[in-house]
Protein backbone atom coordinates (compact mmCIF):
# COMPACT_ATOMS: atom_id res chain seq x y z
CA UNK A 1 0.00 0.00 0.00
CA UNK A 2 3.16 2.08 -0.27
CA UNK A 3 2.02 3.33 -3.48
CA UNK A 4 -0.81 5.26 -1.55
CA UNK A 5 1.37 8.11 -0.63
CA UNK A 6 4.39 8.11 -3.47
CA UNK A 7 4.25 11.21 -5.09
CA UNK A 8 5.42 10.03 -8.44
CA UNK A 9 2.31 7.66 -8.80
CA UNK A 10 0.15 10.80 -7.84
CA UNK A 11 1.85 12.88 -10.79
CA UNK A 12 1.13 10.31 -12.83
CA UNK A 13 -2.20 9.94 -12.04
CA UNK A 14 -3.30 13.48 -12.39
CA UNK A 15 -0.89 14.36 -15.94
CA UNK A 16 -3.51 11.45 -16.98
CA UNK A 17 -6.52 12.64 -15.19
CA UNK A 18 -8.33 13.08 -18.76
CA UNK A 19 -8.65 9.17 -18.44
CA UNK A 20 -10.90 9.53 -15.03
CA UNK A 21 -12.65 12.13 -16.24
CA UNK A 22 -13.63 10.43 -19.43
CA UNK A 23 -14.42 7.17 -17.82
CA UNK A 24 -16.43 9.45 -14.97
CA UNK A 25 -18.56 10.31 -17.88
CA UNK A 26 -19.14 7.41 -19.77
CA UNK A 27 -19.99 5.55 -16.18
CA UNK A 28 -22.47 8.36 -15.88
CA UNK A 29 -24.24 8.39 -19.37
CA UNK A 30 -24.38 4.49 -19.51
CA UNK A 31 -25.82 4.79 -16.04
CA UNK A 32 -28.41 7.42 -16.57
CA UNK A 33 -29.77 6.07 -20.61
CA UNK A 34 -29.70 2.79 -18.15
CA UNK A 35 -31.66 4.12 -15.66
CA UNK A 36 -34.35 5.47 -18.10
CA UNK A 37 -34.80 1.97 -19.61
CA UNK A 38 -35.12 0.22 -16.61
CA UNK A 39 -38.16 2.24 -15.31
CA UNK A 40 -39.73 1.98 -18.51
CA UNK A 41 -38.98 -1.55 -18.55
CA UNK A 42 -40.05 -1.70 -14.92
CA UNK A 43 -43.37 0.08 -14.61
CA UNK A 44 -44.42 -1.91 -17.42
CA UNK A 45 -43.64 -4.93 -16.07
CA UNK A 46 -44.76 -4.35 -12.46
CA UNK A 47 -48.43 -3.20 -13.65
CA UNK A 48 -48.45 -6.50 -16.40
CA UNK A 49 -47.46 -8.71 -12.95
CA UNK A 50 -50.31 -6.87 -11.46
CA UNK A 51 -52.63 -6.97 -14.10
CA UNK A 52 -55.79 -9.48 -13.85
CA UNK A 53 -54.63 -11.05 -17.18
CA UNK A 54 -53.19 -14.11 -17.00
CA UNK A 55 -50.67 -13.99 -20.25
CA UNK A 56 -49.41 -10.78 -18.89
CA UNK A 57 -48.75 -11.93 -15.85
CA UNK A 58 -46.79 -14.98 -17.11
CA UNK A 59 -45.20 -12.69 -19.48
CA UNK A 60 -44.21 -10.54 -16.83
CA UNK A 61 -42.79 -13.64 -14.59
CA UNK A 62 -40.73 -14.78 -16.93
CA UNK A 63 -38.85 -12.11 -17.85
CA UNK A 64 -38.27 -11.23 -14.56
CA UNK A 65 -37.39 -14.90 -13.69
CA UNK A 66 -35.02 -15.42 -16.29
CA UNK A 67 -33.01 -11.77 -15.53
CA UNK A 68 -32.73 -12.22 -12.56
CA UNK A 69 -31.22 -15.93 -12.27
CA UNK A 70 -29.03 -15.35 -14.73
CA UNK A 71 -25.83 -13.39 -14.12
CA UNK A 72 -25.25 -9.71 -15.84
CA UNK A 73 -21.91 -10.18 -16.88
CA UNK A 74 -23.35 -13.53 -19.07
CA UNK A 75 -26.24 -11.88 -20.69
CA UNK A 76 -23.90 -8.83 -21.46
CA UNK A 77 -21.39 -11.04 -23.23
CA UNK A 78 -24.30 -13.21 -25.08
CA UNK A 79 -26.03 -9.88 -26.39
CA UNK A 80 -22.19 -8.66 -27.34
CA UNK A 81 -20.72 -10.91 -29.17
CA UNK A 82 -24.00 -12.76 -30.55
CA UNK A 83 -24.05 -9.08 -32.50
CA UNK A 84 -20.83 -9.41 -33.51
CA UNK A 85 -20.45 -12.30 -34.65
CA UNK A 86 -23.32 -12.15 -36.83
CA UNK A 87 -22.04 -8.78 -38.32
CA UNK A 88 -24.45 -6.84 -36.33
CA UNK A 89 -22.36 -5.13 -33.97
CA UNK A 90 -23.98 -2.22 -32.35
CA UNK A 91 -20.98 -0.58 -30.33
CA UNK A 92 -19.85 -1.09 -26.62
CA UNK A 93 -21.94 1.87 -24.87
CA UNK A 94 -25.56 1.09 -26.54
CA UNK A 95 -25.10 -3.09 -25.82
CA UNK A 96 -24.47 -2.04 -21.97
CA UNK A 97 -27.23 0.26 -21.46
CA UNK A 98 -29.72 -2.61 -23.34
CA UNK A 99 -28.37 -4.51 -21.35
CA UNK A 100 -27.94 -2.86 -18.08
CA UNK A 101 -31.45 -1.49 -18.77
CA UNK A 102 -33.13 -5.03 -19.01
CA UNK A 103 -31.28 -6.64 -15.96
CA UNK A 104 -32.45 -3.72 -14.18
CA UNK A 105 -35.93 -3.62 -15.32
CA UNK A 106 -36.60 -6.93 -13.58
CA UNK A 107 -35.45 -5.17 -10.66
CA UNK A 108 -37.58 -2.80 -11.06
CA UNK A 109 -40.37 -4.53 -12.19
CA UNK A 110 -40.48 -6.11 -8.78
CA UNK A 111 -39.94 -3.54 -6.33
CA UNK A 112 -43.05 -2.05 -8.53
CA UNK A 113 -44.99 -4.90 -8.45
CA UNK A 114 -44.29 -5.14 -4.26
CA UNK A 115 -45.12 -1.27 -4.19
CA UNK A 116 -48.76 -2.12 -6.11
CA UNK A 117 -49.53 -5.31 -4.17
CA UNK A 118 -49.08 -3.44 -0.85
CA UNK A 119 -51.92 -1.41 -1.39
CA UNK A 120 -55.21 -2.84 0.24
CA UNK A 121 -57.72 -4.26 -2.74
CA UNK A 122 -60.54 -2.02 -1.36
CA UNK A 123 -58.76 1.24 -2.53
CA UNK A 124 -58.72 -0.54 -5.89
CA UNK A 125 -62.25 -1.42 -5.63
CA UNK A 126 -63.27 2.17 -4.38
CA UNK A 127 -61.60 3.75 -7.15
CA UNK A 128 -63.73 1.49 -9.51
CA UNK A 129 -66.85 1.78 -8.18
CA UNK A 130 -65.83 5.99 -8.81
CA UNK A 131 -66.00 5.03 -12.62
CA UNK A 132 -61.86 5.50 -13.07
CA UNK A 133 -60.64 3.99 -15.58
CA UNK A 134 -57.60 1.37 -15.23
CA UNK A 135 -55.05 4.55 -16.40
CA UNK A 136 -57.05 6.92 -14.12
CA UNK A 137 -56.98 4.09 -11.35
CA UNK A 138 -53.39 3.51 -11.32
CA UNK A 139 -52.15 7.23 -11.92
CA UNK A 140 -54.73 9.02 -9.09
CA UNK A 141 -55.15 6.40 -6.93
CA UNK A 142 -52.81 3.31 -6.28
CA UNK A 143 -49.28 4.53 -7.89
CA UNK A 144 -49.32 8.13 -5.44
CA UNK A 145 -49.54 5.84 -2.18
CA UNK A 146 -47.73 3.32 -3.46
CA UNK A 147 -44.93 5.42 -4.26
CA UNK A 148 -43.32 5.69 -0.54
CA UNK A 149 -42.77 1.58 -0.52
CA UNK A 150 -41.86 1.44 -4.46
CA UNK A 151 -38.74 5.10 -3.37
CA UNK A 152 -36.53 3.35 -1.26
CA UNK A 153 -35.67 -0.16 -3.01
CA UNK A 154 -35.69 2.37 -5.78
CA UNK A 155 -32.72 4.14 -5.29
CA UNK A 156 -31.14 1.31 -4.30
CA UNK A 157 -31.58 -0.28 -7.59
CA UNK A 158 -29.93 2.80 -9.10
CA UNK A 159 -26.59 2.16 -6.75
CA UNK A 160 -26.64 -1.27 -8.05
CA UNK A 161 -26.68 -0.03 -11.62
CA UNK A 162 -23.96 2.54 -10.84
CA UNK A 163 -21.86 -0.01 -9.62
CA UNK A 164 -22.67 -2.24 -12.14
CA UNK A 165 -21.30 -0.35 -14.66
CA UNK A 166 -18.05 -2.27 -14.35
CA UNK A 167 -19.05 -5.21 -16.01
CA UNK A 168 -18.75 -3.48 -19.32
CA UNK A 169 -14.97 -4.07 -18.25
CA UNK A 170 -15.62 -7.82 -19.61
CA UNK A 171 -16.19 -6.60 -23.30
CA UNK A 172 -13.18 -4.23 -23.45
CA UNK A 173 -15.49 -0.88 -22.20
CA UNK A 174 -14.56 2.16 -21.74
CA UNK A 175 -16.43 2.60 -18.39
CA UNK A 176 -14.16 4.14 -15.10
CA UNK A 177 -13.52 0.87 -13.91
CA UNK A 178 -12.27 -0.19 -17.67
CA UNK A 179 -10.20 3.02 -18.07
CA UNK A 180 -8.45 2.50 -14.66
CA UNK A 181 -7.66 -0.70 -15.43
CA UNK A 182 -6.03 0.01 -18.75
CA UNK A 183 -4.25 3.16 -17.24
CA UNK A 184 -3.15 0.77 -14.53
CA UNK A 185 -1.56 -2.09 -17.02
CA UNK A 186 -0.79 0.70 -19.53
CA UNK A 187 2.88 0.40 -21.13
CA UNK A 188 3.27 4.29 -20.78
CA UNK A 189 1.36 4.84 -18.13
CA UNK A 190 0.60 1.61 -15.97
CA UNK A 191 2.07 1.25 -12.12
CA UNK A 192 0.15 3.73 -10.26
CA UNK A 193 -2.11 1.01 -8.88
CA UNK A 194 -2.75 2.93 -5.16
CA UNK A 195 -3.84 6.22 -6.34
CA UNK A 196 -5.77 5.23 -9.20
CA UNK A 197 -7.85 2.53 -7.82
CA UNK A 198 -8.36 4.46 -4.85
CA UNK A 199 -9.22 7.63 -7.35
CA UNK A 200 -11.79 5.56 -8.58
CA UNK A 201 -13.49 4.11 -5.43
CA UNK A 202 -14.05 7.83 -4.47
CA UNK A 203 -15.70 8.48 -7.17
CA UNK A 204 -17.88 6.01 -7.14
CA UNK A 205 -18.44 6.20 -3.72
CA UNK A 206 -19.49 10.14 -3.85
CA UNK A 207 -22.93 9.10 -5.79
CA UNK A 208 -23.14 6.01 -4.16
CA UNK A 209 -23.00 6.80 -1.08
CA UNK A 210 -25.68 9.79 -1.16
CA UNK A 211 -28.13 7.64 -2.26
CA UNK A 212 -27.74 4.47 -0.36
CA UNK A 213 -27.72 7.08 2.86
CA UNK A 214 -30.99 8.38 1.52
CA UNK A 215 -32.82 5.15 0.36
CA UNK A 216 -31.80 3.42 4.36
CA UNK A 217 -33.49 6.81 6.25
CA UNK A 218 -36.41 6.93 3.99
CA UNK A 219 -36.73 2.94 4.89
CA UNK A 220 -36.17 3.32 8.62
CA UNK A 221 -38.57 6.28 8.64
CA UNK A 222 -41.10 4.33 7.04
CA UNK A 223 -40.74 1.26 9.33
CA UNK A 224 -41.12 3.43 12.12
CA UNK A 225 -44.41 5.28 11.13
CA UNK A 226 -45.35 1.42 10.32
CA UNK A 227 -44.65 0.25 14.07
CA UNK A 228 -46.25 3.42 15.52
CA UNK A 229 -49.67 2.66 13.62
CA UNK A 230 -49.22 -0.98 14.57
CA UNK A 231 -48.71 -0.31 18.57
CA UNK A 232 -51.21 2.62 18.80
CA UNK A 233 -53.95 0.03 19.59
CA UNK A 234 -51.61 -2.50 21.51
CA UNK A 235 -50.98 0.51 24.08
CA UNK A 236 -54.65 1.21 24.56
CA UNK A 237 -55.28 -1.93 25.25
CA UNK A 238 -52.75 -3.74 27.20
CA UNK A 239 -50.55 -2.06 29.60
CA UNK A 240 -46.68 -2.38 29.11
CA UNK B 1 -22.25 -29.73 -41.52
CA UNK B 2 -24.34 -26.85 -40.32
CA UNK B 3 -22.80 -24.38 -37.88
CA UNK B 4 -25.67 -25.22 -35.33
CA UNK B 5 -24.59 -28.71 -35.06
CA UNK B 6 -20.36 -28.10 -35.00
CA UNK B 7 -21.60 -25.77 -32.40
CA UNK B 8 -23.54 -28.74 -30.47
CA UNK B 9 -21.33 -30.62 -30.97
CA UNK B 10 -18.52 -29.30 -29.00
CA UNK B 11 -20.80 -29.75 -26.06
CA UNK B 12 -20.58 -33.73 -27.30
CA UNK B 13 -16.61 -33.33 -26.45
CA UNK B 14 -16.20 -35.19 -23.01
CA UNK B 15 -13.16 -33.49 -22.08
CA UNK B 16 -15.15 -30.00 -22.45
CA UNK B 17 -18.52 -30.85 -20.57
CA UNK B 18 -15.57 -32.16 -17.91
CA UNK B 19 -13.71 -29.01 -18.03
CA UNK B 20 -17.28 -26.81 -17.75
CA UNK B 21 -18.23 -29.08 -14.79
CA UNK B 22 -15.57 -28.59 -13.12
CA UNK B 23 -16.12 -24.77 -13.55
CA UNK B 24 -19.84 -25.43 -12.02
CA UNK B 25 -18.31 -27.07 -9.08
CA UNK B 26 -15.80 -24.01 -8.59
CA UNK B 27 -19.06 -20.95 -8.88
CA UNK B 28 -20.76 -23.63 -5.92
CA UNK B 29 -18.04 -24.18 -3.89
CA UNK B 30 -16.80 -20.80 -3.71
CA UNK B 31 -20.09 -19.17 -3.25
CA UNK B 32 -21.15 -20.94 -0.24
CA UNK B 33 -17.78 -20.54 1.11
CA UNK B 34 -18.24 -16.83 -0.04
CA UNK B 35 -21.45 -16.37 1.88
CA UNK B 36 -20.54 -18.72 5.07
CA UNK B 37 -17.38 -16.56 5.52
CA UNK B 38 -19.31 -13.68 4.62
CA UNK B 39 -22.09 -15.22 7.50
CA UNK B 40 -18.97 -15.21 9.82
CA UNK B 41 -17.42 -11.44 9.37
CA UNK B 42 -20.99 -9.95 8.64
CA UNK B 43 -22.08 -10.58 12.17
CA UNK B 44 -19.11 -9.34 13.68
CA UNK B 45 -19.28 -6.09 11.30
CA UNK B 46 -22.81 -5.83 12.31
CA UNK B 47 -22.84 -6.45 15.87
CA UNK B 48 -19.99 -3.97 16.39
CA UNK B 49 -22.10 -1.43 14.12
CA UNK B 50 -25.38 -2.21 16.55
CA UNK B 51 -24.23 -2.65 19.75
CA UNK B 52 -20.55 -0.87 20.38
CA UNK B 53 -22.04 2.31 21.77
CA UNK B 54 -19.94 3.18 24.76
CA UNK B 55 -17.71 5.62 24.74
CA UNK B 56 -14.63 3.03 24.86
CA UNK B 57 -15.70 0.70 21.89
CA UNK B 58 -17.31 3.50 20.10
CA UNK B 59 -14.14 3.16 17.76
CA UNK B 60 -15.38 -0.39 16.37
CA UNK B 61 -18.83 1.15 15.21
CA UNK B 62 -17.11 3.64 13.55
CA UNK B 63 -14.72 1.10 11.77
CA UNK B 64 -17.43 -1.54 11.00
CA UNK B 65 -19.68 1.42 9.90
CA UNK B 66 -16.87 2.74 7.38
CA UNK B 67 -16.26 -1.13 6.22
CA UNK B 68 -19.73 -1.55 4.98
CA UNK B 69 -20.42 1.74 3.89
CA UNK B 70 -17.11 1.35 1.55
CA UNK B 71 -17.60 -1.67 0.26
CA UNK B 72 -21.47 -1.53 -0.40
CA UNK B 73 -20.83 1.67 -2.19
CA UNK B 74 -18.00 0.69 -4.77
CA UNK B 75 -18.10 -1.72 -7.26
CA UNK B 76 -16.94 -5.38 -6.84
CA UNK B 77 -14.99 -5.31 -9.86
CA UNK B 78 -12.84 -2.98 -8.30
CA UNK B 79 -12.07 -4.49 -5.01
CA UNK B 80 -11.13 -7.86 -7.48
CA UNK B 81 -8.55 -5.51 -8.78
CA UNK B 82 -7.14 -3.89 -5.70
CA UNK B 83 -7.51 -7.61 -4.07
CA UNK B 84 -5.28 -8.98 -7.35
CA UNK B 85 -2.43 -5.97 -6.86
CA UNK B 86 -2.50 -5.89 -2.95
CA UNK B 87 -3.73 -8.82 -1.25
CA UNK B 88 -1.48 -10.92 0.18
CA UNK B 89 -1.38 -14.91 -0.91
CA UNK B 90 -0.69 -16.74 2.56
CA UNK B 91 2.22 -19.42 1.68
CA UNK B 92 -0.13 -22.66 2.62
CA UNK B 93 -2.44 -20.99 -0.27
CA UNK B 94 0.20 -20.60 -2.84
CA UNK B 95 0.61 -24.02 -3.93
CA UNK B 96 -0.81 -26.18 -6.97
CA UNK B 97 -4.06 -27.81 -5.84
CA UNK B 98 -7.59 -28.86 -7.19
CA UNK B 99 -5.69 -29.24 -10.65
CA UNK B 100 -4.46 -25.79 -11.26
CA UNK B 101 -1.49 -24.46 -11.36
CA UNK B 102 -0.15 -22.43 -8.58
CA UNK B 103 -0.50 -19.29 -10.47
CA UNK B 104 -4.12 -19.80 -11.26
CA UNK B 105 -4.42 -21.12 -7.54
CA UNK B 106 -2.75 -17.95 -6.22
CA UNK B 107 -5.45 -15.61 -8.50
CA UNK B 108 -8.17 -17.57 -7.25
CA UNK B 109 -7.53 -16.83 -3.81
CA UNK B 110 -6.83 -13.23 -4.17
CA UNK B 111 -10.65 -12.67 -5.95
CA UNK B 112 -12.10 -15.06 -3.92
CA UNK B 113 -10.48 -12.55 -1.83
CA UNK B 114 -12.07 -9.42 -2.82
CA UNK B 115 -15.67 -11.24 -3.20
CA UNK B 116 -15.40 -12.80 0.45
CA UNK B 117 -15.07 -9.03 1.66
CA UNK B 118 -17.48 -7.42 -0.64
CA UNK B 119 -20.12 -10.14 0.37
CA UNK B 120 -19.78 -9.56 4.01
CA UNK B 121 -20.63 -6.23 4.07
CA UNK B 122 -23.62 -7.02 2.30
CA UNK B 123 -24.03 -9.36 4.65
CA UNK B 124 -23.42 -7.23 7.93
CA UNK B 125 -26.71 -5.05 7.10
CA UNK B 126 -28.96 -8.14 6.24
CA UNK B 127 -27.45 -9.13 9.64
CA UNK B 128 -27.96 -5.97 11.48
CA UNK B 129 -31.73 -6.06 9.92
CA UNK B 130 -32.44 -9.00 11.62
CA UNK B 131 -30.82 -7.80 15.16
CA UNK B 132 -32.88 -4.64 14.83
CA UNK B 133 -36.39 -6.55 14.39
CA UNK B 134 -35.35 -9.06 17.67
CA UNK B 135 -37.92 -6.86 20.38
CA UNK B 136 -35.73 -4.99 23.06
CA UNK B 137 -37.56 -7.17 25.88
CA UNK B 138 -35.94 -10.15 24.77
CA UNK B 139 -32.49 -8.20 25.77
CA UNK B 140 -34.37 -7.18 29.56
CA UNK B 141 -35.76 -11.00 29.74
CA UNK B 142 -31.98 -11.91 29.19
CA UNK B 143 -30.32 -9.87 31.48
CA UNK B 144 -32.89 -10.23 33.80
CA UNK B 145 -32.13 -13.86 34.16
CA UNK B 146 -28.61 -13.05 34.77
CA UNK B 147 -27.34 -13.76 31.15
CA UNK B 148 -24.15 -11.73 30.46
CA UNK B 149 -24.34 -9.31 27.13
CA UNK B 150 -22.51 -11.80 25.70
CA UNK B 151 -24.67 -14.75 26.44
CA UNK B 152 -27.53 -12.91 25.23
CA UNK B 153 -26.10 -12.68 22.43
CA UNK B 154 -24.99 -16.00 21.86
CA UNK B 155 -28.32 -17.47 23.51
CA UNK B 156 -30.86 -15.09 22.81
CA UNK B 157 -30.66 -12.26 20.42
CA UNK B 158 -28.81 -13.70 17.68
CA UNK B 159 -30.50 -17.24 17.05
CA UNK B 160 -34.06 -15.41 16.62
CA UNK B 161 -32.15 -12.62 13.58
CA UNK B 162 -30.64 -15.87 12.11
CA UNK B 163 -33.87 -17.16 11.73
CA UNK B 164 -35.77 -14.08 10.60
CA UNK B 165 -32.94 -13.53 7.83
CA UNK B 166 -32.62 -17.09 6.66
CA UNK B 167 -34.71 -15.91 3.28
CA UNK B 168 -32.70 -12.73 2.49
CA UNK B 169 -29.70 -14.95 3.33
CA UNK B 170 -30.48 -17.48 0.77
CA UNK B 171 -31.72 -14.84 -1.85
CA UNK B 172 -27.74 -13.49 -0.89
CA UNK B 173 -26.45 -16.76 -2.50
CA UNK B 174 -28.17 -16.06 -5.38
CA UNK B 175 -26.69 -12.68 -6.21
CA UNK B 176 -22.88 -14.23 -4.76
CA UNK B 177 -23.41 -17.06 -7.51
CA UNK B 178 -24.40 -14.20 -9.94
CA UNK B 179 -21.93 -11.73 -8.76
CA UNK B 180 -18.88 -15.50 -8.84
CA UNK B 181 -19.00 -14.48 -12.76
CA UNK B 182 -17.27 -11.30 -12.37
CA UNK B 183 -14.19 -13.23 -11.53
CA UNK B 184 -14.67 -14.32 -15.02
CA UNK B 185 -12.83 -10.49 -15.81
CA UNK B 186 -9.94 -11.68 -14.27
CA UNK B 187 -9.73 -15.01 -16.01
CA UNK B 188 -10.22 -17.30 -12.91
CA UNK B 189 -11.58 -20.91 -13.14
CA UNK B 190 -15.30 -20.81 -12.76
CA UNK B 191 -18.24 -21.18 -15.61
CA UNK B 192 -18.25 -17.64 -16.71
CA UNK B 193 -14.57 -17.05 -17.45
CA UNK B 194 -14.47 -21.09 -18.81
CA UNK B 195 -17.26 -20.53 -21.04
CA UNK B 196 -15.48 -17.13 -22.29
CA UNK B 197 -12.24 -19.36 -22.68
CA UNK B 198 -14.15 -21.87 -24.61
CA UNK B 199 -15.95 -19.48 -26.95
CA UNK B 200 -12.51 -17.84 -28.22
CA UNK B 201 -11.30 -21.23 -29.45
CA UNK B 202 -14.32 -22.51 -30.40
CA UNK B 203 -13.21 -22.54 -34.00
CA UNK B 204 -11.20 -25.82 -32.95
CA UNK B 205 -14.11 -27.98 -31.69
CA UNK B 206 -17.13 -27.04 -33.92
CA UNK B 207 -15.43 -28.61 -37.05
CA UNK B 208 -16.14 -25.12 -39.48
CA UNK B 209 -12.87 -23.62 -38.28
CA UNK B 210 -14.82 -20.39 -37.37
CA UNK B 211 -16.51 -19.18 -34.32
CA UNK B 212 -19.85 -18.38 -35.12
CA UNK B 213 -22.90 -17.16 -34.13
CA UNK B 214 -24.46 -20.28 -33.36
CA UNK B 215 -21.31 -21.14 -31.04
CA UNK B 216 -22.16 -18.05 -28.76
CA UNK B 217 -25.77 -19.30 -28.34
CA UNK B 218 -24.68 -22.66 -27.55
CA UNK B 219 -21.93 -21.77 -25.13
CA UNK B 220 -23.84 -19.60 -23.73
CA UNK B 221 -26.93 -21.01 -23.40
CA UNK B 222 -25.65 -23.54 -21.62
CA UNK B 223 -23.94 -21.17 -19.21
CA UNK B 224 -27.42 -19.66 -18.65
CA UNK B 225 -29.61 -22.60 -18.40
CA UNK B 226 -26.75 -23.90 -15.37
CA UNK B 227 -26.92 -20.61 -13.62
CA UNK B 228 -31.00 -20.20 -14.18
CA UNK B 229 -31.60 -24.17 -12.95
CA UNK B 230 -28.98 -23.45 -9.47
CA UNK B 231 -30.50 -19.83 -8.93
CA UNK B 232 -34.32 -20.47 -9.69
CA UNK B 233 -34.10 -23.57 -7.48
CA UNK B 234 -33.01 -21.41 -4.59
CA UNK B 235 -35.22 -18.37 -5.49
CA UNK B 236 -38.02 -20.62 -5.52
CA UNK B 237 -37.45 -22.49 -1.83
CA UNK B 238 -36.92 -18.73 -0.71
CA UNK B 239 -40.10 -17.82 -1.83
CA UNK B 240 -41.85 -21.01 -0.34
CA UNK B 241 -40.59 -20.24 2.77
CA UNK B 242 -41.97 -16.82 2.57
CA UNK B 243 -45.47 -17.93 1.88
CA UNK B 244 -45.15 -20.51 4.37
CA UNK B 245 -43.54 -18.74 7.27
CA UNK B 246 -44.54 -21.21 10.27
CA UNK B 247 -43.38 -23.87 8.71
CA UNK B 248 -39.89 -22.84 8.84
CA UNK B 249 -39.71 -20.12 11.79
Amino acid sequence: MSGLFSLDAWEKVWVFKETFVIGFLNTITLAFFALILSLILGILFGLMATSEKKGLMILGRIYVEIIQNTPLILQLSFLYYALAFSGNSIGIIPTGIITLGFYHGAYMAEVVRAGIESIPTGQFEAAQSQGFDYIGKMYYIILPQSIKIILPPMVNQIVNLIKNTSCLYIIGGSDLISLTYSFVTGASTGGAYAPAYFLTGILFFIICYPLSSIASVWENSLKMRDQKTIDLPAEGTVNG
Amino acid sequence: MSTLEGSLSILKNPAIIMYLLKGIAFTIVLSVVAVILGILIGSLLALARNYCTSAKTRIFKWLATSYIEIFRNTPLLLWIFICLVFFPVPKALSGPMFGLSSVEVKLLVKASAALILFTSSVIAEIVRGGLNSVAQGQFEAGYSQGFSTIQVMIYIVLPQAYRKIIPTLLSQVITTIKDSSYLANVAVIELMSRVKTLLSSANNYNGTGTVNVSDVFVLFGFAALIYFIINFTLSSSVRYMQKHPRRFF
